[in-house]
């Protein structure tokens, strides 16, 4: 089967919010892609739609699920995929995304993305669950690595070498959330360059970078939330760039989901990333 | 009212809207001040930087609840036609009412 | 033999802060780690409580911010989403109110949220083309049979429901007393216009496929029949009129 892989341009995109709309199509200054939240371009009509295909008459979209809940021990939603296969067909985004996590348990939707251990089972759930995306939607999707807050005592192998089996296995492409590395590796008392350094960057189709919330954990230590609601912070821009360094130029996504600022905020961040994604000195 | 009339008072309200369908629609531009919101939009962030507001569970057996609706409805007057019952919009204001 | 936390028991403890964290989740250290833990009970409370603040902005005006927040705690932990799209969260939060006994001082609530629920419904309804308001000008219009637009619909309330909603948003003092309420949605915008008790009979009878003329028989004697109509028209509610049946 041909499978559509992703044609993101190797700019700066950012996360679409409605408030933004007009902002963007009059100036979207260094911005040259978009990304939206699958889950909100499911109604039937109306203006969520109608901004929707405004903006993709101008810019390449990147379609993020939210709600696919690919790390369910139970079956992917048929009614859900199929609302996902819609949007696709229609839309025909630059690229599909969706994150290691669950969030449907039981039919109730839990609207959070909800971690998993690294077992053999959960990697052959999340392989088939991945299979079945794909071979649905006609396309290969990209897989996003979590923010972890805890750990599963029964995991048996690390975050990465589960990645890379995924991939392996199901041929999918992984966004590369930067920020959701350092939090994870604060939380988690790792080292975030080590990360980097061993994860496999020629499958990434994607990077992401948002700010994140800092508080502590029972003893005292830092605990990282990735609340998407603040500029990109600057161990996370240094983390960037040592990507950058690594695994060359991909396109790179400004999220900021809660306390959305105007849009002159995230063309700051915007004009930050692309001032890294500038030809490195050799 | 006999059918025929009925009819003449249906034709002659279509008259009616046909011409004032100009005017509605100003009318319509001031409703949008109190439009829809942008309602309940997915996103995939974690909630604020705080752990507290998951774990204080509000429980609604036996005596636990101890709110009243306190918001705009104390400053909301139902008009006396509204409700034979009840002229107020909450407890409050009637208890403010009946002070004065 | 390490202890697996399944998802049935960490969506259990979750939602009821009163379970104790799973065995098997654990910090850095391999020790348990109740307060992260406690950051997924927050998020996806938190974010649940965002989406019912958002969608019943004027329900929550009234009862005030911590009646809102405590109410709609209750509202979620006992009917959680069943569907990823949020934009659609919320459909029973009348019927909830309904039975709320704290709420009871407020017998209008309920519909202020019904209200609220069938505006966001009908801003994501499927896009219909209304047909020419000049197709009115029929001298049989009596006998055609209409087709409503997706987002057309009408509510019943005792109370003068859509005033109160914009009172709750800031605007003037409510008047008048129960209403039929008829939504349509002219663009992108829906709109509330409120008519006598009654006139969503003649909805209903419309919907029904009554002929026009004997729907509108079926309405209200004191209901403003240009205004009811221009409504319909101006709101891009009707999207046929066939003569089949002459």
């Amino acid at each position: 089967m041909t499978r559509s892989i992703n044609s993101l341009p190797k700019g700066v995109g950012v996360g679409y919010k409605p408030q933004h709309f007009s902002d963007i199509l009059n100036d979207p200054a260094p911005v040259t892609w978009l990304e939206i939240h699958a889950e909100n371009y499911m109604g039937a009509g109306g203006r969520p739609l109608a901004q929707l295909r405004a903006l993709s008459d101008k810019f390449p979209i990147s379609v993020h699920g939210v709600g696919l809940s690919i790390g369910s021990e139970g079956r992917l939603d048929p009614d859900h995929l199929a609302r996902l296969k819609h949007l696709n067909t229609w839309l025909e985004p630059a690229s599909f995304s969706e994150h290691l996590a669950w969030s449907t348990h039981d039919m109730g939707f839990y609207n959070d993305l909800l971690p998993l251990p690294y077992t053999e089972t959960t990697l052959k759930t999340v392989g088939d669950h991945i299979d079945e995306v794909q071979d649905n939607l006609g396309r290969q999707m990209l897989l996003e690595n979590p923010s972890s807050y805890l750990a599963f005592a029964e995991s048996s192998m690390d975050e990465i070498a589960f990645l890379r089996e995924v991939t392996k296995r199901t041929g999918c492409g992984l966004l590369l959330d930067v920020n959701n590395v350092f939090v994870s590796a604060t939380n988690l008392q790792m080292d975030a360059r080590a990360y980097i350094d061993a994860f496999p960057l020629d499958k990434v189709g994607e990077i992401h970078l948002g700010g994140h919330d800092e508080d502590e954990d029972d003893h005292g230590a830092p605990l990282l939330i990735d609340s998407h609601g603040r500029e990109v912070a600057d161990p996370v821009w240094a983390l960037f760039a040592h990507t950058i360094k690594k695994g060359g130029v991909k396109p790179t996504l400004i999220e900021w989901d809660t306390d959305v600022p105007d849009w002159s905020v995230l063309v700051d961040e915007a004009k930050r990333a692309v001032a890294h994604l500038s030809p490195v000195p050799a | 009212m006999s059918k025929h009339t009925k009819s003449l008072a249906l034709a002659g309200a279509l008259a009616a809207a046909l011409s004032a369908h100009a005017t509605t629609v100003s009318a319509q531009e001031t409703e949008k001040c109190y439009g829809v919101s942008l309602a309940g939009e997915n996103d995939c962030a974690a909630g604020p930087g705080t752990t507290c507001a998951g774990t204080s569970k509000v429980d609604y057996q036996g005596n636990a609840w101890s709110l009243v609706p306190a918001g705009t409805c104390a400053t909301i007057e139902l008009p006396a036609d509204a409700d034979g019952m009840m002229r107020h919009g909450s407890m409050e204001a009637l208890d403010r009412d009946m002070a004065s | 033999m390490m202890p697996n936390v399944s998802q049935s028991a960490f969506i259990q403890a979750a939602m009821n802060p009163d379970l104790e964290t799973p065995h098997g989740i654990v910090g850095p250290d391999g020790l348990p780690a109740p307060k992260r833990f406690s950051v997924y009970r927050n998020n996806i409370i938190v974010s649940l409580k965002e989406a019912m603040n958002d969608g019943f902005p004027a329900v929550a005006s009234l009862v005030g911010e911590a009646f809102f927040t405590a109410m709609s705690d209750i509202y979620i932990r006992q009917n959680p989403p069943k569907s990823p799209i949020l934009a659609l969260y919320g459909a029973s939060f009348p019927e909830f109110i309904a039975e709320f006994e704290p709420a009871a001082s407020l017998p209008y609530l309920k519909d202020v949220a019904g209200l609220e629920y069938a505006l966001r419904h009908a801003y994501h309804c499927a896009d219909a083309t209304p047909v020419d308001p000049q197709a009115f000008a029929n001298a049989n219009i009596f006998s055609a049979t209409l087709s409503f637009a997706p987002s057309v619909s009408a509510l019943r309330s005792d109370y003068p429901v859509t005033q109160i909603r914009t009172a709750a948003l800031g605007g003037p003092q409510p008047t008048g007393g129960a209403e039929d309420i008829l939504i349509t949605r002219p663009d992108l915008d829906p709109i509330a216009t409120a008519f006598p008790s009654g006139t969503a009979t003649i909805i209903d009878a419309l919907h029904a496929k009554l002929p026009f003329g004997e729907a509108i028989e079926a309405g209200p004697e004191g209901l403003d029949l240009p205004a009811f109509i221009g409504t319909l028209i101006s709101g891009g509610a009707i999207t046929k009129l066939e003569y089949d049946n002459v």
